[in-house]
């Protein structure tokens, strides 16, 4: 090793060993937890079994072991990427017209756009999640609102719905879309549209046939910006979702707490880092393709 | 060319476009406000106005556990964004201006890590790996919560150095060496004042992002350990008073205090 490299690992070496420590090495225990059998109260017995495996997809039955799908975990499963998938749509139809209204703004004062967008991106997620909450409530200014306009007579029950969660989400990740869209927007050289309004194109076709593809890369970027936050969400189903509203990353916290079935837990947040870590690689794949195209 | 078509018809123009966009910030806005507004309320209810008042900032204010809680954010922020900048300086200085060395893209993966990892998922792990180790020790302070914080704190500390660094110019230093400094010295007084606006920024997101962290403290924090946000989520399940408007405000105006000093540290110079 030349001494140059060895610089640049001496340099690296105190920032690599805290990840190992505070967060990646810690990955390890997880993945071995989730082959080992669950302790009486809580923790581990140490003998190796995929139980833990099967019980995510299946269940055995207690008298006759039978065995069928574990409908509760499949269903909080489908919750999980159905809202997030759904999340992803609501705040791209959002997200897309108001990065294109950011980026087609004058300079002077698309900073001023810019900055109020990343304000909401960078306050705390629970206390954007708690003024949500406030507004959808039964007594908020939502129900309010529109009885005041007369529309409804009592309060609907938005709170702690599958609704509730997805409109948190969408509220919460919104700036996560319109960033990455709005950089891609930003790049975008006008004159093709010029271009293609003067070849007799229509408003819709220059959008899918000019605009759609040549921004793509920042619909993908965006996607997965939320996708990956919103399928291992926590406070905002917590808060807004109740009890019976789960998604997966509550029912991994109940694992460790009142369920006490840690090596579940285990192979559960396995699970979730395995979907994250497959959409970060078609993110990659997708990208890298496209470089390799426009160069 | 722009004459030709100086009439109302615009290139940029989506019908529905703009509507949704003011509609979006509009939407993005009014349950902050809301919240900032009611954090005024001088009645019980956060449905109800009573009146303008600061009463809900004078109970949190005199709340013991508020105060302990906002105390011990604070050093747990403080302590993450020094230790995770002091770091991520180092590493951003063997990972630029140099050639691309072997294993560059595994420091790569590692420092990006908490960006990509579910944090779910990492709170889990550090909660097995903490339960043992306060098991075999017997120590349960504050360093887990540093060293978690510390640890998913360094991306957000490296990337506004590494960017700081890889838009420095390379003469100055060579011509503090051509005038005899030694490594150190140049190192001492040149590149580190011309690094420092990257390193504040790093660590002024860190501080930021230790401080708004929620799920990683709710499952490495000791018993009696909560941090303002933690604190929030407690109380978010019981009746809600407007006493958590209040801390949110505050917060989120300590958030927009720092983003702005932020931007006018990153801001383009020259």
């Amino acid at each position: 090793m030349n001494q140059s490299a060895r610089n640049g690992w001496l340099l690296s070496l105190p920032a690599l060993i805290l990840l190992v420590v505070g967060a990646a090495g810690p990955l390890l225990i997880v993945a071995v937890y989730s082959f080992l059998e669950p302790g009486d109260f809580s923790g581990v017995e140490w003998s190796f079994t995929t139980e833990a495996w099967f019980r995510v997809f299946f269940e055995r039955d207690i008298f006759d072991d039978t065995v069928s799908a574990a409908d509760a975990h499949l269903t909080i499963l489908w919750r999980s990427v159905k809202l997030s998938l759904l999340t992803t749509l609501v705040t791209f139809v959002i997200g897309f017209p108001t990065a294109w209204f950011i980026a087609t703004q004058p300079p002077n004062r698309r900073a001023m756009w810019l900055f109020l967008i990343t304000i909401p991106f960078w306050t705390n997620l629970l206390i954007r999640t708690f003024a949500i909450l406030e507004v959808i409530r039964n007594q908020g200014l939502l129900n309010s609102f529109l009885q005041w306009l007369g529309l409804i007579d009592a309060p609907i029950q938005i709170l702690y719905t599958d609704g509730a969660v997805l409109i948190g989400m969408a509220y919460v990740y919104l700036p996560l879309m319109v960033l990455p869209l709005f950089a891609a927007i930003d790049r975008f050289d006008f004159r093709l549209i010029e271009a293609a309004y003067d070849l007799y194109a229509s408003r819709l076709l220059v959008l899918r046939r000019i605009i759609v593809p040549i921004v793509r890369p920042g619909i993908v970027a965006g996607s997965i910006l939320v996708f990956v936050p919103s399928l291992g969400a926590y406070v905002t189903p917590r808060i807004l979702g109740g009890g019976k509203n789960m998604m997966i990353g509550n029912f991994i916290d109940l694992q460790f707490g009142q369920g006490r079935n840690w090596p579940l837990g285990a192979a559960l947040s396995m699970l979730l880092l395995f979907i994250v870590m497959a959409a970060l690689l078609a993110y990659v794949r997708v990208t890298s393709s496209e470089d390799r195209q426009n160069v | 060319m722009s004459e030709r078509r100086a009439k109302p018809f615009s290139i940029t123009a989506m019908p529905g476009f703009a509507t949704i966009a003011i509609l979006a910030f509009v939407l993005l806005y009014v349950p902050i406000i809301t919240m900032v507004i009611y954090s005024f309320n001088a009645s019980n209810s956060v449905a109800l106005w009573g009146g303008f008042s600061f009463r809900w900032y004078a109970i949190a204010w005199e709340n013991d556990t508020v105060q302990e809680a906002t105390v011990r954010s604070l050093v747990i922020a403080v302590s993450a964004a020094l230790i995770a900048s002091t770091l991520a300086t180092l590493a951003a200085l063997g990972t630029t201006r140099r050639k691309k060395f072997k294993g560059q893209t595994f420091v790569y993966v590692m420092i990006n890590q908490p960006l990509m990892v579910p944090e779910i998922v990492t709170a889990v792990a550090l909660l097995i790996f903490f339960a043992a180790i306060k098991k075999a020790t017997g120590y349960t302070g504050l360093a887990y919560l540093i060293l978690a914080h510390s640890a998913f704190c360094v991306p957000f500390a490296y990337l506004p150095i590494r960017a700081r660094l890889e838009g420095m110019d390379l003469t100055l230093e060579r011509a503090a060496a051509d005038l005899y400094a030694t490594p150190f010295q140049t190192f001492r007084r040149i590149t580190l004042p011309l690094m420092a606006p990257g390193i504040a920024a790093g660590a002024m997101l860190s501080f930021v992002i230790s401080l708004d962290d929620v799920i990683i403290t709710e499952f490495v924090k000791s018993a009696g350990q909560d941090t303002l946000p933690t604190y929030m989520l407690g109380q978010l399940r019981r009746a809600v008073t407007p006493e958590v408007n209040a801390i949110s405000t505050a917060l989120l105006g300590l958030t927009v205090l720092l983003l702005t000093a932020f931007f006018l540290l990153t801001r383009k110079r020259g």
